[in-house]
């Protein structure tokens, strides 16, 4: 979240797409009822089904799933043709006025640089002009033809409320009304939150309609305010905590990356990510990259980090592409894998394809599962049946079930969607032999160590080195974990201005990571959480919840990263004189002679509003982008492409050019690309989703969830379910091209045909919760269905879209 | 007298007089159901579960998001979902979620059907309880009732409901129910307050377009305890059948009313009937053959 969970109550348009909230985040829908309640807010639900949120919404449309861009780029043709833009904001806090090379270039679906056997683009033309002083050249009139709103405009002048209408099947009328009431908050007294969730995040061109939404939402002047914001709703527990601390395959702690292979050269690594001003006067805070990066490694390797061995630079794997999900288990289905720790994943149920997730599990030597649950994945051996119709005698997968415990039977941190590190007391001590994660992994750790230390290795360092300067060995403490990731000094640092006034003795905790040094003398395991363990203490653990100014910033509960800083990018929430947009909900202003207000400033509090710096300090520009550059995989701006299996065959808004049907930089595996389906044998398009009685495929391990909701279904319209002639209760059987389910028809007027180009697309809905372990009744794996594709640039799969038939059974 | 917070003001079959001097000087509970915020989540159903301690078995789906199928013995809530396609909004859908359970008529049908003595009680704070020691099992509250709530256990045959968590209110608590609920659609306080609450949300639910909003307090029944708010109070039927106007049975009036004191003339008729036949005729004796000839008969039916 840009925002966080209370700020919602001051939204004035509350906007749900790509995401159910009140169904799989009911109580932190508990905000959008009191915008309703107290703020006379809007809410507007954008979703293929007719779902719990939409059940409390002011207006509802239907969509077709995964052409969330085709909505939202209607939108913006409608705010920029009908100039429904903040203008202000938009011409001094966005790249709206740079000018773009001329060699970039967009026909029909595909941006200049195509390279279509390698299925990826040649991005130099993707690129702002540079002029001779090296910085990015700028028309601040906004009438340069290559400037980039002009370019916006020319993009999406494509996206009309007709092409809306026939990509997505939601009625012109209704799509006209929202986006009237979507405009309707480009005034600075008005804003609009988007919340969204896994919706929008698992398709194939997921991340562009997330970057899509945030492009509404700059033209409205809605990023930075308070009751505005791209809200992302995170579902697991520490999923935020999860990609904060760098638990994706190529990612390093606080957003760092981790080299390629290509990078052996640690100042060519630093100087690409230590991004310089593109504009005179800007921040570009990502200058201070070293100091990050340093800290990191003397967190993790201490003393053995030294100017002399580049910071243990060496110590990193370089790596030679994605190890993502997908590409992990497309290797292990190759056989090119022999042994695989699962903690706390189930892929055998949460990954696409299972069929392939079994004959890929099967090929392993070895499996480890830590869980505190006997999950599907432990059991892929076993026969359960039809839904688990496995030969074990054909498996010679070893498997070893390592009992963990789970969240509320230890103490931590969680970061919750808003960024805040919430520390928490566990409620009771895990059952019979259950360890924590933590132990678990610090003696297989020290084991590994003990190995490494006795027999060497070809190389041995990064492990006989690493810092582990915990108490006990075995089993480190989350205190001390916390206050390794938050930081400390390792030298006394002393004032560059004045060398005789110390700023913090050595070992002392950091208050945040503007004390952060490129020379060793600090250590900080994740650099966006320095601080969150301050000299003060453990700031996750305040429980102050008082709200001085009454906009529910109580930065006094908790803590959140970056900097305690509440509402991102919060500077841009006022004029160039620093005065509040909106005086009657303002986070800062500028009081003459430094920045104050309800949140911390996303800024130097110093800066006098007169010199110009932007708000988006992290931007080279130092003003947010619409135009992606070089950021994205498929293109600079969001484009509609059909999802891989699309009841179409083509894309409607580039009829011509069968290489843009699909996105076409998106990764796809031959042989799952030999595994999609066609609309004519799978010709109704389905979309997998979670309900609110159950979490993920734990809680039908609990008898009152398995009460509320206790056995597999899938929702259908009930006018396919006349075609069918399937009534509620009976039996179906859903199929893609790589399987089947059967399941309990819940036939239900909340799900409508669309027409689509003409033609009638029904939807059908599987909820995901159900397989062959737990207390409620056994099912199906959802995932026996979907197809093994992900998103361009995260590789999340394309668990939203894709084409099925139902049968009766 | 049981518990101070509890006092009993109306006890099923039973003619003493229930105190009267000690007015809640608060006046009466109520729970306020919002459906305009509901959103269906079911945490109700489980706050109750697990403050009653009560575990339903884990059922089937017969083709909706309603589960457990009906109120049981141990499942004291529900939530009932209607799908309605509005005529007046261009039949735009709307899903009408409703969280069904007891609604603690002021003037309560179980009660007064129930001719068990104790089994049915009502407090002074609104709240109606059934008491289950005394419970005899005959159903009638179920007859009584004109919202269909009470049920029957299979195990040991007495009638069970929501108890409005009179355990948790009489020490000052919400109901589990209300403690749970993730979106405020369900709201506790003192009867007056709810009134006072629900008339500002249908001020926002007209603003909104639901010109007909309103509170669903039903006046046949005295008025209840819990009580909703409604989209369409026009037409509480679209909410899964929530009757329009709520009356007890007329059968249940004509058995505890007309009737009542004619039953009560025919045991009195009977009572005396045997007393003049004790005085006219004497004592119902048996004698020695008597005896023996049912002996005879007993061992024959033994053998057979």
């Amino acid at each position: 979240m840009t925002n966080h969970w209370v700020d919602i109550r001051n939204a004035d348009l509350v906007l749900i797409m790509g995401g159910n909230a009140a169904e799989a985040h009911p109580c932190g829908f508990k905000w959008v009822t009191e915008a309703k309640a107290h703020n006379k807010a809007r809410l507007i639900v954008v979703d293929p089904r007719f779902t719990r949120s939409a059940s409390v919404a002011d207006v509802y449309a239907p969509i077709r799933a995964g052409t969330d861009i085709a909505f939202l780029g209607g939108v913006i043709n409608y705010l920029l043709a009908n100039d429904r833009i903040q203008r202000d904001y938009v011409t001094h806090y966005t790249d709206a006025s740079f000018i773009v090379r001329e060699d970039f270039a967009f026909h029909d679906g595909l941006f200049s640089g195509y390279d279509a056997e390698n299925r990826s683009y040649d991005k130099a033309s993707w690129e702002y002009e540079i002029g001779d002083d090296g910085f990015a050249r700028i028309d601040p009139s906004l009438q340069h033809p290559r400037c980039v709103l002009n370019l916006m405009k020319q993009h999406y002048s494509r996206y009309t409320p007709e092409m809306v209408e026939r990509v997505c099947g939601t009625p012109k009328e209704r799509f006209q009304q929202i986006c009237e009431m979507i405009g309707s908050t480009a005034g600075p007294r008005r804003a609009m939150t988007i919340m969204y969730a896994l919706g929008w995040t698992q398709h194939s061109i997921g991340s562009q309609m997330i970057r899509c939404a945030a492009m509404v939402q700059l033209l409205l002047g809605n990023i930075g305010v308070s009751g505005g914001g791209m809200n992302a709703l995170r579902g697991h527990s520490n999923i935020q905590g999860l990609t904060d601390l760098g638990l994706l395959s190529n990612s390093l702690p606080g957003y760092i990356t981790l080299p390629f292979d290509r990078e052996q050269d640690y100042n060519e690594y630093v100087a690409v990510r230590a991004q310089q001003p593109l504009r005179p006067n800007q921040v570009s805070y990502w200058q201070n990259f070293p100091s990050f990066f340093v800290s990191l490694q003397k967190a993790w390797w201490g003393d053995a980090a030294t100017a002399g061995n580049r910071w243990a630079y060496d110590y990193l794997p370089k790596i030679d592409r994605l190890y993502d999900m997908l590409q992990v288990f497309d290797l292990m289905a190759q056989g090119k894998m022999n042994g695989y720790l699962a903690q706390g994943f189930n892929p055998l149920a949460a990954a696409p394809n299972k069929a392939k997730m079994s004959a890929a599990l099967s090929k392993l030597k070895f499996l480890v599962i830590m869980d505190p649950l006997v999950t599907e994945t432990s059991e892929f051996w076993r026969n359960y049946g039809v839904h688990n119709d496995v030969d074990p005698s054909k498996i010679q997968t070893e498997v070893i079930r390592l009992p963990v415990t789970c969240f509320a039977e230890e103490d931590g941190a969680l970061v919750n969607s808003g960024r805040w590190l919430q520390w928490h007391w566990k409620g009771a001590d895990g059952p019979g032999e259950a360890r924590t994660d933590i132990e678990i992994m610090a003696e297989l750790f020290t084991r590994l160590r003990q190995l490494y230390q006795t027999e060497g290795g070809a190389f041995p360092d990064p492990i006989v080195n690493l810092a582990w300067p915990y108490v006990y060995a075995n089993r480190p403490t989350p205190e001390e974990l916390a206050k390794e990731y938050s930081g400390r000094a390792l030298a006394d640092l002393v004032d560059p201005k004045d060398k005789t006034n110390v700023l913090r003795k050595r070992g002392e905790q950091l208050a945040g990571f503007g004390e952060l040094r490129d020379d060793g003398t600090t250590a900080s395991g994740c650099w966006i959480f320095c601080g969150a363990w301050g000299p003060t203490g453990n700031l996750m653990a305040r429980r102050d919840n008082s709200d001085p100014t009454g906009i529910g910033q109580t930065l006094q509960w908790a803590w959140s990263w970056p900097a305690n800083r509440r509402v991102l990018y919060n500077r841009a929430s006022c004029d160039t004189n620093g005065k509040p947009f909106n005086p009657e909900r303002p986070l800062i202003q500028w009081n003459g002679k430094q920045w104050i207000g309800a949140d911390t400033p996303d800024y130097r509090v110093g800066d006098d509003p007169a010199a110009g710096v932007g708000p988006f300090i992290m931007n080279q520009e130092g003003v947010a982008r619409f135009f992606a550059r070089g950021n994205m995989t498929e293109g600079p701006f969001p484009e509609h492409y059909e999802p891989f299996e699309s009841p179409l065959g083509y894309n409607p808004l580039s009829r011509n050019e069968p290489r843009a049907v699909s996105n076409p930089a998106a990764r796809i595996f031959k042989s799952d690309r030999d595994a999609l389906g066609s609309a004519a044998q799978f010709p109704h398009v389905a979309t997998t989703y979670r309900l609110t009685e159950h979490f993920h495929y734990w809680t039908k391990h609990v008898r009152i969830n398995a009460i509320t909701q206790p056995e597999q279904f899938v929702e259908i319209g009930a006018a396919l379910a006349g075609e069918l002639g399937v009534a509620p209760g009976d039996r179906v059987r859903v199929s893609s091209n790589r399987g089947h389910i059967e399941a309990v028809a819940v036939v239900t007027k909340r799900i409508r045909p669309l027409n689509i180009d003409g033609r009638t697309v029904h939807t059908v809905g599987i909820p995901i919760h159900w397989g062959f372990t737990g207390l409620a009744r056994p099912g199906y794996i959802a995932n026996t269905l979907t197809p093994f594709v992900g998103d361009a640039n995260s590789q999340t799969p394309e668990f939203k879209a894709f084409l099925v038939k139902v049968e009766k059974v | 007298m049981a518990l101070q917070s509890l006092d009993i003001v109306r006890r099923s079959a039973t003619t003493t007089a229930p105190p009267s001097v000690r007015e809640p000087h608060t006046g009466t509970v109520a729970k306020l159901i919002d459906t305009t915020k509901c959103i269906g989540c079911k945490a109700c159903q489980v706050a109750c579960m697990e403050w009653n301690d009560l575990r339903d078995d884990i059922g089937t789906n017969v083709g909706g998001y309603q589960n457990p199928h009906d109120l049981t013995d141990q499942s004291w809530t529900l939530m009932r979902f209607a799908e309605y396609e509005n005529p007046d909004k261009g039949n735009d859908l709307e899903w009408l979620i409703r969280k069904d359970g007891c609604m603690h008529c002021a003037d309560p049908g179980c009660l007064k059907a129930c001719p068990a003595p104790g089994a049915i009680v009502q407090y002074a704070n609104g709240i109606v309880d059934f008491h289950e020691e005394n419970c005899i099992g005959c159903g009638y509250c179920i007859a009584g009732c004109p919202f269909n709530i009470p049920r029957i256990s299979k195990r040991d045959h007495k009638a069970y409901k929501c108890t409005l968590c009179s355990d948790r209110v009489a020490v000052g608590l919400e109901p589990a129910c209300i403690k749970s609920c993730p979106t405020g659609a369900l709201v506790w306080g003192t009867k007056e307050e709810m009134h006072q609450h629900a008339a500002e949300r249908v001020e926002d639910l007209k603003s909104r377009g639901f010109d007909r909003a309103g509170l669903y307090d039903p006046p046949g029944v005295g008025g209840t305890h819990v009580m909703y708010v409604l989209h369409h109070a026009d037409r509480p039927q679209l909410y899964n059948d929530l009757p329009e106007d709520p009356h007890i049975s007329p059968a249940v009036s004509v058995w505890k009313g007309a009737t009542k004191p004619l039953a009560l003339a025919g045991i009195v008729l009977t009572a005396l009937a045997g007393f003049f036949h004790y005085i006219r005729v004497g004592r119902n004796e048996t004698h020695e053959s008597d005896e023996r000839a049912a002996a005879r008969e007993t061992e024959h039916v033994r053998h057979e």
